[in-house]
């Protein structure tokens, strides 16, 4: 087990490096760049002025070294600009540079400037992903419990009416992408024209002050496109469980069936649920960048529009990282939490 | 000339009728649940002269009335469909005039049915679909959106203003507007409204339908292409080969899907033509796919093999040659009298197949990790087969059942995240009629004026489920045999 993770993680440390390399590649292709200084600069600065301000902030150098310093392998630059000012990778706001540290990347916990927001990278990231993690911890409160009964009632009594209906509940649930249900339930529930406005359009308010009233609409547009997704899962495994063997003694023992679909079959059924909900994770994080824009909610997935749209490569890295910590993290749960959920797979 | 309401005198009697058979279904369906829940399950009784006897008692009374009502509800919905057919024009509403304006289309939705439905027995898989309800549903409302691109792709009908034109007074206008002199279409009314620029809304999504069902399936068969090449192989043989492509595959499922659009799809990346070099590559493997399946199948017979290999490939090769090659990117070496087409969406097409060709990838080296251990794959090795024979004539065909379902809800899928780049804005010009992007223009004001965002939501959301209940129908049809 304890090799079987290591090798697990051992991957993952690869896939990292990996995809934030190709990050680090595509946003420093040399358009991206010139958009870069032209949005720093200003839009209509020479060629030659494109080229030294790039120069002077050191995104002239090689990809790899660039990677490196990013990183923190290699010792940040000090560059004497074209102006005769020096500037140092690790001397920022304002330190001297004699006093900056050598190495400064992400491996020293420097996760870099952001030239949108003016501000740490690191620390954007931290306060945009608190209040993204709201969001998400209300999204799994409802779609959880929510998929795991539609699954389990449909699953139960396999061809029954329930199970027909709601099938197709949760078949509608996943045709349903979150900037359709988003702009539904918004023209529903957030405007007058239905007489039904119950709720707020925007969420910005939920950022400091989440309620009822300004959180319920985003958190039911994500968790309505997971929902129908597990429950199916969750409904396939129930029915498999429904004609096995025990289930067919227990019945014939005179059990309850209420009590045979709580006590014998549920535990059995909710081992493949469990993985697909951890998988679920990295299409949430879509649904989060959507759902975020569509409500205005300003946390990760606001975040990651911000910075891509912008060039802005440093954040956008440091928003990679996360999300592949993410999606590499949920598959490793879900491999674990498997293989103690299911006495019958050892992995030696 | 009068603005039109919803459903004009039509619905003087409709609406009412609909209302309390609606409201009837509700009550009898609540009605009856509460009453199953304390009785046992009553299905068939069989009684003792062995005929069989429906479920008696006010049980069943009130499933018998559940399915009249239910048929009432359907004949109600198809008056309003074939009622405003031979009414004058502007008499039964807003809803009345987009189903004349749709009659090709139901047309051909109901000879395409009676003609299927007559056929069933000798259509195969597509047959057995009629079959079923779900997919019956399903595959009316798919065939709905490609029978309405078709019409307003090749023949120019259903569209009643021009999608582009702006007319000025129209901003935002309400459904049933009626649009000032002169500027008049084939009808003088904007049926679903105008939108934020004062074009015709209806006719917007009635062209936006064109994009998706050009450009949706053909990224899913292109997708499933570069899947099937790798994925057979890497199942195969599996060893370093298998891993290095299934590290490649994990490592751009774990990119979110939004995070690689907005690093592909922009215009300076569009420039550096990474697009064109990943359009070159992924563009190859139909043909690689092509000429190994046609190779593997009359190897033994040259002369035969050359006959068909030459014609199928030379013409292949020549629409690579064109897709590929467009003037003013960095693959630009074909004349212009053999550059047959340019393809104006290219990066979003790529960015597209790219997305889903490693989860087919996946599912093509499950599938024949299973599959190679059966005996009919000892058999052919035994008979000294090669590799490729029998990965693409004894693997693939007895993997179709999943791949055929899998391909109606990669289609839906790809809907969806072409919905999500038009959404963002990303390698669409904003002009476009696609739904993506009429939502996300819709979307700004959407707490002012919501009529511009749902029709555009509707059909989205109308095909995709559409998709979804297809490859329901067909995964449940598949499994009966």
């Amino acid at each position: 087990m304890v090799s079987f993770i290591l090798r697990r993680i051992g991957i993952m440390v690869l896939t990292a490096l990996c995809l934030t390399f190709i990050v680090f590649w595509l946003t420093n292709l040399f358009p991206n760049l010139e958009k870069l200084a032209k949005t720093q600069g200003n839009f209509r600065m020479s060629d030659d002025a494109v080229l030294s301000y790039l120069g002077n902030n050191g995104y002239l150098q090689p990809l790899p070294v660039k990677y490196g310093q990013w990183l923190g392998v290699l010792p940040g630059y000090v560059i004497a600009g074209t102006d005769g000012q020096m500037r140092a990778r690790c001397a920022t706001g304002g330190q001297d540079i004699v006093d900056a540290a050598r190495f400064c990347g992400i491996l020293q916990g420097n996760w870099g400037y952001s030239t949108v927001f003016r501000e740490d990278a690191g620390s954007i990231i931290a306060t945009r992903l608190g209040l993204t993690g709201k969001l998400m911890f209300w999204v799994m409160l409802v779609m959880v419990p929510g998929a795991l009964i539609i699954g389990v009632m449909a699953g139960m009594n396999e061809g029954s009416r329930t199970d027909r209906s709601l099938s197709t509940v949760s078949i509608l649930s996943t045709a349903t992408p979150e900037y359709v249900s988003g702009v539904v339930f918004i023209s529903v529930f957030g405007t007058a024209t239905f007489g039904m406005q119950w709720f707020k359009g925007t969420a910005t308010a939920a950022m400091d002050d989440a309620n009822f009233e300004n959180f319920f609409l985003p958190v039911l547009t994500i968790a309505l496109y997971g929902m129908g997704y597990i429950a199916r899962m969750t409904r396939a495994s129930m029915t498999e469980v429904m004609t096995a063997q025990y289930i067919r003694t227990a019945r014939l023992k005179g059990v309850a069936f209420s009590q045979i679909v709580l006590r014998h079959a549920l535990r059995n059924a909710l081992i493949a649920p469990f993985t697909v909900i951890m998988l679920q994770f990295p299409f949430l994080l879509n649904g989060v960048v959507i759902v975020e824009t569509l409500f205005n909610y300003k946390g990760f997935g606001w975040t990651l529009v911000q910075a891509a749209s912008n060039n802005d490569i440093e954040l956008l890295l440091g928003v990679s990282i996360v999300s592949v910590f993410v999606v590499l993290t949920t598959q490793l749960i879900s491999d674990i939490g498997y293989v103690f959920l299911n006495p019958r797979i050892r992995i030696a | 000339m009068d603005p039109l309401s919803w459903t004009g005198g039509l619905g003087a009697f409709l609406n009412p009728a609909l209302a309390i058979t609606a409201a009837l279904c509700g009550i009898v369906l609540v009605v009856q649940t509460g009453l199953r829940m304390g009785s046992a399950a009553v299905t068939l009784q069989s009684n003792p002269d062995g005929t069989l006897q429906g479920r008696g008692g006010v049980l069943g009374a009130l499933d018998t009335a559940l399915i009249y009502l239910v048929w009432a509800l359907v004949a109600l919905l198809l008056a309003y469909v074939t009622v405003p057919l031979v009414m004058p024009y502007g008499s039964a509403g807003i809803l009345g005039e987009i189903t004349r304006r749709l009659l090709p289309v139901w047309i051909a939705l109901v000879a395409t049915f009676a003609l299927s439905i007559r056929f069933k027995r000798r259509l195969g898989l597509y047959g057995k679909l009629f079959d079923s309800t779900v997919g019956m549903i399903g595959l009316a409302l798919v065939l709905f959106w490609v029978y309405v691109a078709v019409f307003v792709g090749i023949f120019d009908m259903i569209v009643t203003h021009d999608y582009l034109r702006q007319v000025s007074g129209l901003k935002n206008a309400l459904p049933g507007v009626v649009a000032p002199d002169g500027t008049e279409g084939a009808i003088p009314h904007y049926l679903l409204g105008g939108d934020n620029l004062a074009r015709d809304i209806f006719s917007r999504v009635m062209a936006g339908s064109v994009f998706v069902i050009a450009i949706a399936p053909l990224a899913t068969i292109f997708a499933f292409m570069v899947g099937i090449t790798l994925g057979l192989p890497a199942g195969y043989y599996g060893g370093k080969f298998d891993t290095a492509l299934s590290f490649a595959a994990n490592l751009i499922l774990a990119f979110p899907v939004i995070l690689l659009f907005y690093l592909l799809v922009t215009p300076e990346i569009v420039q550096t033509g990474i697009p064109s070099y990943m359009a070159a590559f992924l563009f190859a493997f139909p043909l690689i796919f092509i000429g190994v399946l046609v190779n593997t199948r009359y190897y033994t017979q040259p002369a035969k093999r050359n006959a068909i290999m030459l014609p199928v490939l030379g013409s292949l090769g020549w629409l690579y040659l064109s897709a590929i090659n467009a003037s003013g990117t960095v693959i630009d070496f074909l004349p212009a009298w053999a550059d047959l087409f340019d393809i104006s969406v290219l990066v979003v097409f790529v960015s597209v197949v790219f997305v889903n060709a490693p989860t087919v990838f996946r599912i093509v080296r499950g599938l024949t990790l299973d599959l190679r251990t059966r005996d009919y794959v000892a058999a052919a090795q035994t008979r000294g087969e090669g590799a490729w024979y029998i990965m693409l004539w004894e693997i693939l065909p007895n993997a179709r059942g999943p791949l055929i379902v899998d391909f109606c809800l990669r289609i839906g899928y790809t809907t969806i995240l072409l919905g999500t780049l038009g959404f963002f804005g990303l390698g669409l010009s904003s002009e476009s009629p696609d739904w993506g992007t009429t939502i996300n223009e819709g979307r700004k004001l959407l707490l002012i004026y919501i009529h511009p965002a749902l029709p555009p939501a509707m059909a989205l959301l109308s095909l995709v489920l559409g998709l979804n209940l297809l490859a329901d129908g067909l995964r449940e049809e598949s499994l009966k045999d």
